[in-house]
């Protein structure tokens, strides 16, 4: 299980807490983790990365590990303590606005 | 028993002010989407308990919420906005060609006739629709498509299409408004699209009569003479009496005629609101004093309403789809302002109160008047 810690708005979207746990089919990604995040929770499609073009939304950062994971290639498999369920998949909202 | 309902939208969130016929006393519900922007909320003419809620954020993007209940309870929508075909650019700040992105939903317009069609104004400017009550969207594409638009560019708050006005008398027939392109008209349900923008003058633009580049701020019209318009330009009030092909000036004596929001009274097809703002460069009212403007002759003659609205030291703006009109007897005004005050005049403008004074900026305000 791979547990993903999503930003206070998408939470009250999706109707979820703190946490989610999500079954991820193959290898482990940011790509794949999202893949199976939008598929259980299709409001979250759009909110983190494009429709269309499935690019990170500017605004958003992901961390896992004390490591921000947000430049690495969408395809770069996650650390293995994200895999194990040992450390968490950080979705960021930057910190930024009023 | 009837009664009015007023959907505003804020910088951080949605509200629903409620009362009965009198508007004397307010009920207040809110905020909806807490912490998002609503950029516009409005409710279906043909099913009053059916609201669309434009919720957006920069850092999650957009989001479209309906209501089945008259904004009781909401359910999350389509936003997937999807150009069609190949987006190409348009004029950027500089003069540069700037692709087409989209950003989010400024203006919700639902069908007069089917509470499941609803259109959307978008930034970067288009127009789309959906016939399913929001789920999925098309670009009506004929609008960008028409041969002006790489030429389109921004105003300062961004390339967004704002207005969206359907002919009562004629399906057939919109109105749409961009800042900052212009008008256009369509009288083929959407396929193709005419700029209507003869007469408009922009000393800003390069060319000032030039057939796209203005930047029209709001366009009203009375549903009993839909060919007849009113304009709130970037500077300038403007009528047309021939469904946008020629349009003429009747800023008259107002004290600046820049400003955001033009509406028509629900009663009196002459009698035109607006609310004067200083300057492009200084977007409060002049002399701190806020004052909405009433013509009851079509515009050029134009009284100040003062009663109940600040006389000193306001510095608040009135943005352009923030006021909105009544349909009971006597008509009832409404506007709010970026000092998160919803003003509320069941006079016709004669005598205002405040419904609410401590809202987040408010970005929009429409009425459902209730049976």
């Amino acid at each position: 299980m791979i547990r993903v810690v999503l930003p206070q708005h998408l939470r009250t979207l999706a109707g979820v807490g703190a946490e989610v746990e999500l079954q991820v089919n193959g290898q482990a990604t940011v790509r794949s983790v999202l893949d199976s995040l939008e598929a259980r929770y299709p409001v979250l499609r759009g909110t983190i990365r494009g429709h269309a073009d499935q690019r990170r939304r500017p605004f958003i950062r992901f961390f896992a590990c004390e490591r921000d994971l947000s430049h690495d290639p969408p395809d770069t498999p996650l650390p293995e303590a994200v895999v194990a369920g040992a450390e968490p998949f950080l979705v960021i909202g930057a910190v930024a606005g009023g | 028993m009837s009664g009015v309902r007023v959907l505003v939208g804020t910088r951080k969130g949605g509200f629903v002010l409620t009362a009965d016929g009198k508007r004397k006393r307010w009920e207040v519900s809110g905020p909806h989407f807490a912490g998002w922007e609503i950029y516009h909320l409005k409710g279906s003419p043909a099913d009053p308990n059916r609201l669309y809620a434009s919720q957006s954020s920069g850092w999650f993007g957009q989001m479209i919420q309906r209501s089945n209940d008259g904004g009781k309870t909401w359910e999350t929508m389509g936003n997937e906005f999807a150009y069609d075909g190949v987006p190409g650019t348009h004029q950027w700040y500089d003069g540069t060609a700037h692709p087409w992105e989209f950003k989010r939903v400024w203006h919700l317009e639902p069908s007069l006739a089917d509470p499941d069609t609803v259109c959307a104004g978008i930034e970067d400017a288009a127009l789309f629709r959906s016939t399913d009550g929001g789920k999925c969207w098309t670009e009506v594409s004929g609008l960008r498509k028409h041969g002006s638009g790489p030429h389109w560019s921004p105003g300062a708050g961004g390339m967004c299409l704002h207005t969206i006005i359907q002919d009562p008398s004629n399906p057939q027939r919109m109105y749409i408004a961009i800042s900052a392109a212009g008008a256009f008209r369509t009288d083929d349900g959407g396929q193709s699209w005419t700029p209507i923008n003869r007469g408009l003058h922009s000393q800003y633009i390069p060319d000032p009569t030039a057939e796209v580049g203005h930047c029209v701020h709001r366009i009203a019209l009375h549903p009993s003479r839909p060919n007849v318009l009113f304009m709130q330009k970037h500077w300038d009030v403007m009528r047309s009496d021939d469904g946008g092909d020629s349009w003429h000036e009747v800023s008259g004596n107002l004290p600046t005629d820049f400003g955001f929001p033009i509406e028509v009274h629900a009663h009196e097809p002459e009698t035109v609101y607006v609310v004067p703002i200083k300057s492009d460069s200084e977007h409060y009212p002049p002399e701190g004093k806020l004052r909405v403007y009433r013509s009851r002759s079509g515009g050029n003659e134009w009284e100040g309403l003062t009663k109940g609205l600040p006389q000193s030291d306001c510095y608040v703006n009135v943005l352009r789809d923030a006021m909105a009109v009544d349909s009971l007897d006597p008509c009832g005004v409404y506007f709010g302002t970026t000092g998160g005050q919803v003003y509320a005049s069941p006079d016709g403008g004669d005598s205002w109160t405040p419904i609410v004074r401590d809202l987040p900026a408010v970005l929009s305000v429409e009425v459902q008047t209730l049976s």
